[in-house]
């Protein structure tokens, strides 16, 4: 569910490697990835179709247990229903909107809601990685807690947030509702990139540091030339699995906090109608994979801004 | 600082900041006044786990089993594609950006429709979740794994005319290993994690993550809180149970250095 | 005139796990200024240690480092020397150009005087037409030409360099110490420059000081005679007084009976 593609606590920096093979070489591979992506999209696909087709109606069961799932239409509703379905209107009422448009409407609130988490988690994880990096006494102390607290599952205590926000109120200001989502997206997002951030300010060459002390140049110079353009091929990574983390935490936040306008809610409302309209229930998640993808898709994009930084390191 | 002072502070420094933590916790509620809405007092909530002692056991126990019925057929899944992409690379090709896409979707989103795939009564719907988040990491560091071999040790192989179950055996094999165990000690957190917010999405009561969304959902903070910290533990566990099954094996197994 | 270096009495004791090293032991060492002196010797002899004494990135033990009449630390913060390492140490998402301009730069240095400084030390290093390339697309006795400029960014009267020709192959190592002759020629710098290449010693040096391991020490000083307006070209490398002074700096390494009497500063 997130993306510890390889162990969290060690995020591997990636080396870009520098092409210089002809243009054209480097356009047949992609058309060849594309056509291989797409072809594996459609084996997914298949794959639903092909057991909805052959798999028994109750499913695959093993003594008691289903242990594969029904194949009916109101179980597994067919994938072209669930396309077309986007396209007609959410309820049968005559003014209803299009099923998309609602539920791009909802997706565009909770990525609003997991941007604000993820810059808030960001910010604190950057700051106290700085923190840690320079007082070694404060590192020892914390990092600890903080690499342990990424194999717990944190995110239990959602639900118990959802009576901060009738609670709290600061001078006639209340805490609204959506706050308390972008909490614990921003908690979920935090860890990963303090971790990160720290190995990657860490990471400069012996050399590199003590090139900048003949240079007598103060640790905030240290920091801005060396450290914090060093620590990019980490921070990458662990800005990916922020940005996953804090998208996770915002659609099981909207959920357990009982938030209205996300598309946590209609994933769980649509759900409670699939047995009249299974195809619906498919919709939201579309919307919440796509959250997924557009957050992934910015990271890239900001990796690929700074591919200067991520330069295999040069003897 | 000497070695010895430094090795006693690295040491003592985690454990002060935890009971400084515990003690602004403590005193955040029983002086400040906090109200307990929005945070009840540790020992509060280490009352209720006494009292409670015995349904937060079964609860445990059922997400428990849930986490560990995922990551059984997530890992076999994992290794099994992996081994598959490694031998073929369109297979590879195909499965890449699939793989990329669930790395970064979440995946709890389809909680409510495995429910409804599986029947209100079954737990699999769960197991399902579990599974495929477990998938993701044990399949990126299997084929990772299965990659690490280079050229040099490959033509060391040929040079001694080596047939192919050999050079696994030989070569593949221990490389891969480490990647393996890694993989799998990534996906114990993640499937523990989904098994217990899954049950956030609706389906059959009785896991902790269902408890605490009842509890709080009647107000009983404290004891909502107590299964949070009982889900803590739960996944404490397993990450080291894992942590110790990796050493154990890699003291047995020569295998390189994962690096 | 001031010496840019004079080392007395100093040692160095490094404290590790499985007890203490000395590196050093009651060394003395002048450099007078403009003067190119080598240090050679085994590894584990100390000649890095006491270069980075110099430096100020170690601290004695015992004994005391000036340069050019300062504490090593006043000289470090003053900026009166510059530094290259074996690796040519260079910030791989920096340009060329950036990467001479790095200790500019941090000594807020103008952005219109950096750019021409630059240029110029690239055309001394004659890497003026790759100031737009980035590390990685040079070779290595490139990179460690835009080292060298760095190094000399700041006009230092004193270079100290540790091996930096040490990871380069022989015949890029031949040219750039050609190079490195001409520019210290043009700059007037002192230079302490440690190597464990005999010949490379003798060709580039003034004086090449030989050390002794365990503890590190040094076992004899040895003035080449080469004058500083003599060429330093391949007519160089071949005459016989030169190959005389390699004999004599082999020698003095391999404990032989040491005919010159040039030992100074035990």
């Amino acid at each position: 569910m997130t993306t510890a593609l390889a162990d969290p606590t060690s995020p591997v920096p990636e080396t870009a490697p520098v092409a210089r093979s002809g243009h054209r070489r480097t356009w047949v591979a992609r058309l060849r990835a594309a056509v291989l992506g797409l072809l594996g999209l459609v084996g997914v696909a298949g794959l639903w179709e092909g057991y909805k087709a052959v798999g028994p109606e109750e499913g695959v069961l093993v003594g008691e247990n289903r242990v594969l799932p029904r194949t009916t239409d109101l179980a597994m509703p067919h994938v072209w229903d669930m396309v077309q379905r986007l396209f007609e209107p959410v309820t049968s009422l005559g003014d209803a909107e299009p099923l998309w448009r609602v539920v791009l409407d909802a997706s565009v609130v909770s990525l609003g809601i997991a941007t604000v988490g993820w810059l808030v988690g960001t910010s604190v994880g950057l700051l106290l990685a700085v923190l840690m990096q320079r007082v070694r006494i404060a590192e020892w102390g914390l990092l600890p807690w903080i690499v342990l607290s990424q194999t717990v599952p944190l995110i239990a205590f959602a639900p118990v947030v959802r009576s901060w926000g009738s609670r709290i109120e600061i001078a006639g200001w209340e805490w609204p509702s959506w706050l308390s989502v972008a909490v614990i997206a921003s908690y979920l997002a935090f860890f990963p990139v303090a971790v990160g951030a720290l190995k990657g300010l860490q990471s400069p060459d012996r050399i590199h540091t003590e090139l900048l002390r003949t240079y007598a140049a103060s640790a905030t110079d240290t920091l801005r030339k060396v450290r914090i353009p060093a620590a990019v091929p980490y921070l990458l990574p662990a800005l990916r699995l922020g940005a996953a983390s804090a998208v996770i935490g915002t659609v099981v936040a909207e959920v357990s906090t009982g938030y209205l306008d996300g598309v946590g809610r209609l994933l769980v409302s649509y759900a409670g109608q699939a047995s009249g309209d299974p195809a619906k229930a498919w919709a939201p998640i579309f919307g919440a994979i796509g959250l997924g993808l557009v957050a992934a898709g910015f990271v890239a994009l900001l990796g690929a801004l700074m591919r200067n930084y991520r330069r295999g390191e040069a003897v | 600082m000497s070695p010895t002072t430094e090795r006693a502070a690295r040491v003592a420094a985690p454990v002060l900041v935890g009971v400084l933590g515990l003690a602004v916790w403590q005193l955040l509620v029983s002086v400040l006044g906090v109200s307990e809405y929005l945070l009840p007092s540790p020992s509060e909530i280490w009352a209720e786990l006494g009292e409670n002692s015995q349904a937060i056991r079964e609860a445990a126990w059922i997400t428990g089993g849930n986490a560990l019925a995922g990551l059984v057929f997530g890992a076999v899944l994992g290794v099994v594609l992996a081994a598959l992409a490694g031998w073929a690379r369109w297979f590879d090709g195909m499965l890449a950006p699939v793989v990329a896409s669930v790395a970064v979707v979440p995946i709890v989103a389809l909680a409510p429709v495995l429910n409804s795939m599986y029947g209100a009564d079954s737990e699999y719907g769960r197991r399902a979740i579990a599974a495929l988040a477990a998938f993701v990491p044990v399949f990126v560091n299997t084929l990772r794994g299965l990659r690490q071999t280079t050229p040099l040790h490959r033509d060391l192989m040929s040079t001694y005319a080596a047939s192919g179950w050999q050079t696994f055996r030989a070569l593949t094999l221990p490389s891969a290993a480490p990647y393996v165990l890694t993989g799998i000690r990534v996906a114990t957190s993640l499937a523990v994690i989904s098994a217990l917010v899954a049950e956030y999405f609706g389906g059959p009561r009785g896991g902790l993550g269902s408890f605490i969304s009842t509890s709080a959902a009647t107000s009983a903070y404290a004891r909502a809180w107590a299964y949070v910290a009982a889900a803590i533990l739960l996944g404490l566990g397993a990450y080291l149970v894992t942590v110790l099954l990796e050493r154990l094996v890699q003291h047995r197994l020569p295998t390189g250095n994962p690096r | 005139m001031q010496d840019a270096v004079r080392i007395e009495g100093v040692s160095k004791t490094f404290v590790t796990r499985s007890g203490q090293v000395h590196a050093l032991a009651d060394v003395s060492l002048t450099v007078g200024e403009g003067e190119f002196v080598s240090l050679i010797g085994p590894s584990g002899c100390g000649k890095s240690t006491l270069m980075r004494l110099v430096a100020d990135l170690e601290q004695p033990t015992a004994g005391t480092v000036e340069v050019f009449g300062k504490t090593a630390r006043k000289a470090r913060v003053d900026q009166d020397y510059g530094i290259a390492f074996q690796q040519a140490g260079l910030l791989p998402w920096r340009t060329v150009a950036a990467n001479i301009a790095l200790p500019l730069e941090i000594h807020g240095v103008g952005r219109r005087e950096r750019r021409s400084r630059v240029a110029e030390l690239a055309e001394m290093v004659g890497l003026s037409d790759f100031a737009d390339h980035h590390p990685d697309q040079l070779s290595g006795g490139m990179q460690q030409r835009v080292a060298i400029a760095r190094a000399l960014a700041e006009r230092p009267r004193l270079l100290l360099m540790d091996e930096p020709f040490g990871a380069l192959d022989e015949m890029t190592r031949e040219r750039m110490q050609s190079e490195l002759a001409r520019i210290t020629a043009e700059t007037g710098a002192a230079v302490v420059f440690v190597t464990h290449s005999i010949p490379e010693a003798v060709f580039l040096s003034d004086r090449v000081v030989v050390m002794s391991p365990r503890p590190g020490r040094i076992t004899s000083v040895i003035t080449t005679g080469i004058g500083r307006d003599t060429a330093r070209d391949e007519a160089l490398r071949e005459s016989p007084a030169f190959f005389e002074k390699v004999t004599e700096v082999r020698a003095a390494l391999h404990g032989a009976p040491v005919r010159s009497p040039a030992l100074e500063g035990r």
